[in-house]
This record gives structure tokens, C-alpha cells and sequence, in this order.
């Protein structure tokens, strides 16, 4: 048992209490606040809220399914083309959606499917009659694959990534044919990622506001999480928002519960690679499919970014670039997002790392407590609406000092932390698969700590943290939440800018900023991945 | 540790410097529009400085429902002297909260149906209505009814009530034209809704990108169109039923009521030299004296022939059973 005093478990450790502290402290935060009046917690149960919890379960369920079921093929599509012009651009463009406000992409799906969107004229013909627009379920569904088809491929493809090449050497001595490599080699690595990319964009849907609110057509569509934000930010009631928010953890706590029944647990290859490269064989017919499903993908997720760029090219872009305040607004934005994403990365590299040595330490046994938390329990700090989060927090520091110099420490800290469950995807598959290679030899020679991290861990951990970072950063550059009540006079970003300038009719400057968000992102992914890039020969 | 020092050290300094020196600082909550570059806030700072010879500082949240709310939380020990920018659906609450002192006598406002409260003040004010895109729509609806009884192929964009002032003006309006029959009205209203929105932005920002050829927003839109954009595009429809009105106003916590600056804030705010910045800053009609007259294409738009408003008692009272009401027929 000595292994318990793994430095990696005490990392962990601390990154879990970390997250514990900012989650707890919000909950401390609004229940003292609430205790006085807890009634609101009791009218929460409404008749109306069995419907809301219904369709909240149903929109998730299926934009799951709609996102990660075609994401699992354009990611093996994309794993088995490693080499191809521009696809180091697709990656990068799929972290883009993220960074999107919800307002901007809504705009962007329809300007292609709503009533005047350029495939109007199209679906009406095929439809017959006028288009109603997608406004409804499917809209939904759009928006939600929209956001989540990229994300679930890029965190795929990283986990086929994995794949140790002697695999496919061996694979291609044996003159094996696409389906029995999917099936022994492909299928086995993506199953075991399977309940972790679920899970987290069920998460993502569940939670699911704006979207849901202008798409959906009415109050019919709604979720637990317009309850939660109008309990804050409308009647202002913290039991009330509190008693939702448990209820909407406790719902995906049992989603995911069944979820990881999907998964199967992958064993890692422990030898050192030999071979150098993949060696793929597709033949010609599988290229053209795979050709096919890339493009498809692309289409769909580039048309709303494209229509997002045509609006945004239509403003006054030289006097936009020009004013003070979207330069101080965009560095605000760029600033944030990257202090957001090292932390976020870091915490996750901690969490990661604690977990795996925990596993090790317990091969044998059942799982820890610990390395249940340290596992799929991080995840769950997506479902705690930023708006709680903040808001708890703003009544805990009202009387210590100035909330408004907390406020962007606030939106740092939370958006790295709900960051960490794209990121942790990201990182672990990696990870785990480096540490199944160099366990042994690491422990042989007594490396360990600092330089086994820099020396052993840090060559296959490069491109991964760099995805992480990606993700993390466009997440941050995109969020509002947290400031709803600190007030946002110290932290004006670009999205903050965009909103306030939609909210007082400036509709051709608003998608100027987007755009200007859209590029921003995109430029930071750009540099996160060049940072991470891989060495010649690495394969 | 610095915040601890930096309390010490000023509490040190107001006790020491005694009461005449210690304000000449006006602190006034607002929301964001109103302190946005292009909002009222610039000019009236400016204005009202060279006339005090203070400061003043501006902190803004979203809108007034977030501003009420951040007033609370802080309670009594708030820094705010002035809070600016609530609505009459919102001063039930806030008088309610014991947090405002009475304003002592400012009477030079001037809003329909007259004002007489002794904790808030008027500075603007505006009618909702329905804004339509005249290439899209020859013949808009002439009343409420027609709106509601109209072809279902006219699609409107409305906003939230649960989480929208204009949304929940809207609520308002159909229930002081429709009374007990409103339940019925919104069920006939709901085919002719293209979708809820959570707010006022997103709302006609569907609408001007022609996803509906109708939206619930102002009286004054076309005014912005007009000066700023120089089209006629889009128009306010009038309706027989009159429109119902939104006054926002403005109070001294009792944080200002210790301050004297918070009452002649309270007497500029109703002058010209505040009242000439609304119009074609907030895009609402001034509450008070104003110097220039309104910009033309101000005249030209809509004249409520009715002007429409519950009490904000009878809103208070009221809000959440007619929200649950509206939430019942629509969700169905």
C-alpha cells in the first residue's frame, strides 16, 4: 500500500477539492441565504414540473444519440485518412461551435433552415406549401447536433488516436479488411470512450437554455434550467433554484449511471511501440464513404458558421476594430479564456493523473470512493448552472469585500472548471495508454514526480492537452453566465459586448462581434494546436 | 487582506473627514444599456458633474429585474445613493424591500395618466406594441383582436414573461384588454407565435433577420430605424385597445438619503439637460422638461388613442397566478 503516497493522488486530491470548494461554497452560499425561506423548494413541484423534467430527459436523450451516433463514423472516418489536406483545419474548426454564444448560432442555423434561411425556398418545394421553419423539437436537435457532432468526433478521434500502431501493423500483416478492424481494433477503443462522450454532451443538452427557448416554439419546450435561472435571476429564490439543481444532478446522475453500462474497459498495450507509423490500408470504396461522411459532417456544421461569417462581413467591420472598447473587450475575452484554459487544463492533468494511480493502486479490487469522484464525478460540475455558481458565491462575498473585483477571479475559476469534463476526455485516453507503456519502466528507474512528468508523460500528453486547451479556451470565450449578478462593468468580454449591442437594436454590429468571437477562437485554437503539435516521426 | 486595509483605511478617512467632505461621490445603479457608450449614461455623468462638481459613478447590471435583485442582496449596507432604472411592475417589490427613502418633492414629471408616488420618480417612458416589417406585412393587425383572431400564416415573435419585461408587458397587455377571457385569447394567439424568446434581443433579432414579419417591442423601434438608419422599413402598429405602457423610474436607497447629492440627482434627472439625452439614447420618451424639441421622427410615430396599465400593486398581487395562467395555455 505504499503506492498510496503516489504524488499523483495527492495532485488530485487537491484539484477535487478545489472543484468541491467552488461547487460547495455556492450551495453554502444560496442555502443560507434560502433557509429562511424555504417554501420556494417545496412550489418547485408543481404539476408543471413533471413535464418540463419529461421533456428535459427526451431533447437531452435524443440530441445524445443524434450527436454521438454519426460522430463515432466521421471520427473512424477521419482516424482512418491521418494524412489529408486541410484536416488539421476540420479539427480545429469543430472546437469552434463551442465558442459560440447560443444567440449567434441559433441566428446561424437559421439563416440556412428558418423561415427566410436560404434552404426556405428548397424545403418549401420538397415540403410543398410555405417552410415552417425548424422551429420546435427539431430545431432543438439541430442546434444540439450542431454544438455536440464536433465535440463527440474530436474526443473520438482522440481516443482512436490511442491505438497503438503495432495494432494496425500487426492488423495490415494479417491482411485484415475494414470491417474486422473495426470490429477487434477500432470498435473496442471507441466503446470504452463511449460512456465519457455520451455522458458529457447528455450534460451539455440537458442543461440546454437559450437554445431551447428560441427554437422551441414556446414554453412547451423548456427545461429545468430556465427554472433555474428565472428562480435566480427573476424571483430570486435560492431554495428554489437550489431544489432544481439537485433535482437536474440527480437526473443525470442516473442518465450517466446507465450510460457506462455501454462502456467496457479497454486494456492498454504495456510494450513500448515499435512500429513507427500506422500502416493503413482503405481501399477505394471506403475512401469514397469516408470522403463522404467527412464532408457531410463538415457541411453541416461549417453552413451556420459560413452564415454566421456572411452576416458578420455585412458590419462595419474598420470602425468596429477601430473603437476602444472592442479592442479592450477583446483582449479581456482572450486574456480570460487562456488563464481559464491552463487551469482548467492543469486540474485535469491532476485528476487524470490521480485516477490512474489510484487504479493501479486497486487493480484488483472494487473502486474507491475517491476514484469514483476523480473519474466520472468531476463531470458532474456541468450540471451546476453557472448562474448557481455565481450567484452563491456573490452572496458569500457581498459583505467580505468589493464583488466586483472578485467577479473576473469568479469567471476564471468557473470556466475552468466547467471546462474540465471536455477536458479530462480529452486528456485521459492518452494518459492512461502512456502510463499502461511506461508503469513499469517508470517505477523500474525510479522516475517519478516532476521529471516523469516533463520526461515520460509529457511527449504523449503534448497534442491531447493541446485539444484540451482548444476546448477549454473556446468554452470560456464563449461564456456569460457567472457575471449575471457580480455585474460585468469590470469583465466586459466580446460576448458580453455582442449581447449589448443586440439589446439596443445594433443587429449589423452584434454579428460583426461574432464573427470577431468566431476569429478570435479560431486564431487561439490555431496557436493551441501549433504549440501542441508533434514532432516528425511521432505517429 | 488589501480589501480589509482598503475598508480600514476609508471608514478611517469618512469618520475623520467629517460629513461635508465625506460624499461628494453619487453612486447610482443602473442597467447596461443605460451606461453603454451609446446609452444615456456618458452624457448624463458628464452633465450632471459639471453641475454638482462631484462624481458620479455608474454600476450596471443586465436590466432592471437583475438590478432590484442586486439592491436586495446588498441590503441595507449598499453602496448605491440612486438606483435607476426599475419599471412600475418592479416597485411594489422595492418599496416592499424598505430599502428606498421617499424622494421628497420632485413633481416637474410629466407621464400619461399623470404620477403621484413618494419613492420613485419617472424618467422615461414607453408603450409596448407590435412592430412589423411593412415588406413583409401590407395589412397589420388594427387591434388586439385582429391580432389574435388573424391568419396563423402572420407569425409574431413574442418574448417570455417568466424572464422578459417586455414579455411580461405583453402578458399585461392582454389581460387588461382580455381580462378573464385571456387564457382563451392566448390559446387562439399561440398558432400565430413563431417561438418564445428569452429576452427582448433575441426576439427581434429574429425578426429583423425575416424569420417573422411581426415582433412585441415599442412604440419608439421605428424611431431608431429612422434616425439611425434612415428607412421606413419598420412600423409600429396601432391598436384599438390602446397599448400598454412601461414608466421606468428611479429612487434614493437609504444609503442616499444620507447623501445630499441623491436629491438633486433626483431634481436634474427630471430637466432638460437629462431629459434631452432619453429620446435618442434609450429610445424612450422623456418624463420631463426637455429643451430640444423631440427629433421628427418622433412625431411620426404611433399615438396610443388608450393608454393601458395596471397598478403595480395589482401586478404584484397578481404576477405569478397570471404568469401560471399564460404557462398553462401556452405550454399545452
Amino acid at each position: 500500500m505504499q503506492r498510496a503516497t503516489d504524488p499523483r493522488a495527492s495532485a488530485g486530491i487537491v484539484a477535487l477539492a478545489a472543484i468541491a470548494l467552488l461547487i460547495g461554497g455556492a450551495f453554502a452560499g444560496l442555502l443560507f441565504e434560502g433557509a429562511h425561506d424555504l417554501s420556494g423548494a417545496w412550489a418547485a413541484f408543481d404539476p408543471y414540473l413533471l413535464r418540463v423534467i419529461r421533456f428535459t430527459l427526451w431533447q437531452a436523450a435524443l440530441s445524445t444519440l443524434l450527436s454521438v451516433g454519426p460522430a463515432l463514423f466521421v471520427a473512424r472516418a477521419l482516424s482512418r485518412h491521418p494524412r489529408f489536406f486541410g484536416r488539421a483545419f476540420i479539427l480545429q474548426l469543430f472546437a469552434v461551435p463551442l465558442a459560440l454564444p447560443a444567440i449567434v448560432a441559433a441566428l446561424g442555423i437559421l439563416a440556412l433552415y428558418g423561415r427566410a434561411g436560404y434552404f426556405a425556398g428548397v424545403l418549401a418545394v420538397i415540403g410543398g406549401g410555405s417552410w415552417p421553419g425548424i422551429y420546435g423539437l427539431s430545431g432543438i436537435l439541430v442546434a444540439h447536433v450542431f454544438f455536440n457532432l464536433p465535440l463527440a468526433t474530436r474526443l473520438f478521434l482522440e481516443a482512436l488516436q490511442t491505438i497503438p500502431s503495432d495494432q494496425w501493423r500487426l492488423a495490415s500483416q494479417l491482411g485484415m479488411a475494414a470491417r474486422p478492424a473495426f470490429r477487434l481494433i477500432e470498435w473496442p477503443t471507441l466503446r470504452a470512450a463511449l460512456p465519457g462522450v455520451a455522458g458529457l454532451v447528455f450534460m451539455l443538452c440537458i442543461t440546454s437554455f437559450t437554445i431551447v427557448l428560441i427554437l422551441g416554439g414556446g414554453p412547451a419546450a423548456t427545461t429545468l434550467e430556465v427554472g433555474i435561472y428565472q428562480a435566480l435571476r427573476f424571483d430570486f429564490d435560492p431554495a428554489r433554484a437550489v431544489t432544481l439543481t439537485l433535482l437536474q444532478i440527480a437526473l443525470t446522475f442516473i442518465v450517466v449511471l446507465a450510460l457506462t453500462r455501454l462502456g467496457a474497459n479497454v486494456v492498454g498495450d504495456t510494450n513500448l511501440p515499435v512500429a513507427q507509423r500506422r500502416y493503413l490500408s482503405v481501399n477505394g470504396a471506403e475512401t469514397w464513404l469516408n470522403a463522404l461522411l467527412i464532408v457531410l459532417a463538415l457541411l453541416f456544421v461549417v453552413g451556420p458558421m459560413a452564415a454566421t461569417v456572411m452576416a458578420g462581413l455585412g458590419a462595419d467591420l474598420g470602425r468596429l476594430a477601430g473603437e476602444a472598447t472592442v479592442r479592450q473587450a477583446t483582449l479581456t475575452s482572450a486574456a480570460l479564456a487562456f488563464l481559464s484554459a491552463l487551469l482548467s487544463v492543469m486540474l485535469s492533468l491532476a485528476l487524470t493523473m490521480a485516477r490512474r494511480a489510484l487504479a493501479l493502486n486497486c487493480r484488483a479490487g472494487a473502486k474507491t470512493l475517491l476514484e469514483h469522484a476523480t473519474d466520472t464525478g468531476a463531470g458532474f460540475v456541468l450540471v451546476v448552472p453557472p448562474i448557481v455558481v455565481g450567484a452563491g458565491w456573490f452572496l458569500l462575498l457581498r459583505h467580505v469585500g468589493d464583488v466586483f473585483a472578485i467577479a473576473p477571479v469568479m469567471v476564471v475559476t468557473v470556466n475552468a472548471v466547467m471546462a474540465m469534463p471536455f477536458a479530462l476526455r480529452a486528456v485521459r485516453p492518452a494518459y492512461d495508454a502512456a502510463s499502461e507503456r511506461h508503469e513499469r519502466l517508470c517505477a523500474q528507474l525510479g522516475i517519478a514526480g516532476w521529471n516523469r512528468l516533463m520526461l515520460v508523460d509529457w511527449p504523449s500528453l503534448r497534442r491531447p492537452l493541446a485539444t484540451a486547451f482548444a476546448f477549454a479556451m473556446a468554452l470560456s470565450l464563449g461564456d456569460l453566465g457567472v457575471i449575471a449578478l457580480f455585474g460585468s462593468d469590470s469583465v466586459q468580454t466580446l460576448p458580453y459586448l455582442l449581447l449589448a449591442r443586440m439589446g439596443s437594436y445594433r443587429t449589423e454590429d452584434a454579428a460583426g462581434l461574432a464573427l470577431l468571437l468566431g476569429l478570435v477562437c479560431l486564431a487561439l485554437i490555431v496557436a493551441a494546436h501549433w504549440l501542441g503539435r508533434e514532432r516528425v516521426g511521432d505517429a | 487582506m488589501r480589501t480589509l486595509l482598503y475598508a480600514l483605511v476609508s471608514a478611517t478617512v469618512v469618520a475623520l473627514s467629517g460629513p461635508a467632505l465625506a460624499k461628494d461621490k453619487l453612486t447610482v445603479y443602473t442597467y447596461e444599456s443605460f451606461t453603454a457608450d451609446w446609452g444615456p449614461g456618458p452624457v448624463v455623468k458628464k452633465e450632471f458633474e459639471a453641475e454638482c462638481g462631484c462624481d458620479v459613478e455608474f454600476v450596471s447590471v443586465a436590466d432592471g429585474v437583475a438590478l432590484l435583485n442586486r439592491v436586495r442582496l446588498e441590503g441595507a449596507s449598499t453602496k448605491a445613493d440612486i438606483v435607476l432604472g426599475l419599471d412600475t411592475n418592479l416597485t411594489a417589490d422595492a418599496k416592499a424591500s424598505g430599502l428606498f427613502a421617499p424622494h421628497g418633492a420632485v413633481t416637474d414629471v410629466n407621464v400619461p395618466g399623470g404620477w403621484s408616488d413618494d419613492t420613485f420618480v419617472p424618467f422615461d417612458y414607453g408603450y409596448f406594441a407590435v412592430v412589423y416589417d411593412t415588406q413583409k406585412l401590407k395589412n397589420p393587425p388594427k387591434s388586439l383582436k385582429e391580432l389574435v383572431e388573424g391568419s396563423a400564416d402572420h407569425k409574431i415573435v413574442i418574448q417570455d414573461p417568466r424572464t422578459s419585461t417586455p414579455g411580461l408587458g405583453l402578458l399585461l397587455w392582454v389581460k387588461s384588454v382580455y381580462g378573464d377571457k385571456a387564457p382563451e385569447a392566448w390559446a387562439k394567439l399561440k398558432a400565430k407565435v413563431l417561438t418564445v424568446t428569452p429576452g427582448w434581443s433575441e426576439a427581434y433579432g429574429l425578426f429583423t433577420k425575416g424569420e417573422a414579419p411581426m415582433v412585441l417591442s415599442y412604440t419608439t423601434s421605428p424611431a431608431y430605424h429612422m434616425v439611425a438608419e434612415n428607412t421606413e422599413r419598420y412600423q409600429a402598429a396601432s391598436f384599438e385597445e390602446g397599448e400598454y405602457l412601461q414608466i421606468e423610474v428611479a429612487g434614493i436607497t437609504t444609503t442616499g438619503a444620507k447623501n445630499p447629492l441623491a436629491a438633486k440627482f433626483m431634481a436634474f434627472m427630471t430637466g432638460p439637460k437629462f431629459q434631452d439625452a432619453i429620446p435618442e439614447t434609450n429610445w424612450m420618451f422623456p418624463a420631463g422638461k426637455t429643451d430640444k424639441p423631440l427629433n421628427p421622427a418622433f412625431d411620426k410615430l404611433v399615438k396610443p388613442t388608450k393608454t393601458l396599465l395596471f397598478s403595480p400593486q395589482e401586478v404584484a398581487a397578481n404576477r405569478k397566478a397570471w404568469v401560471d395562467e399564460w404557462l398553462a395555455v401556452m405550454s399545452k
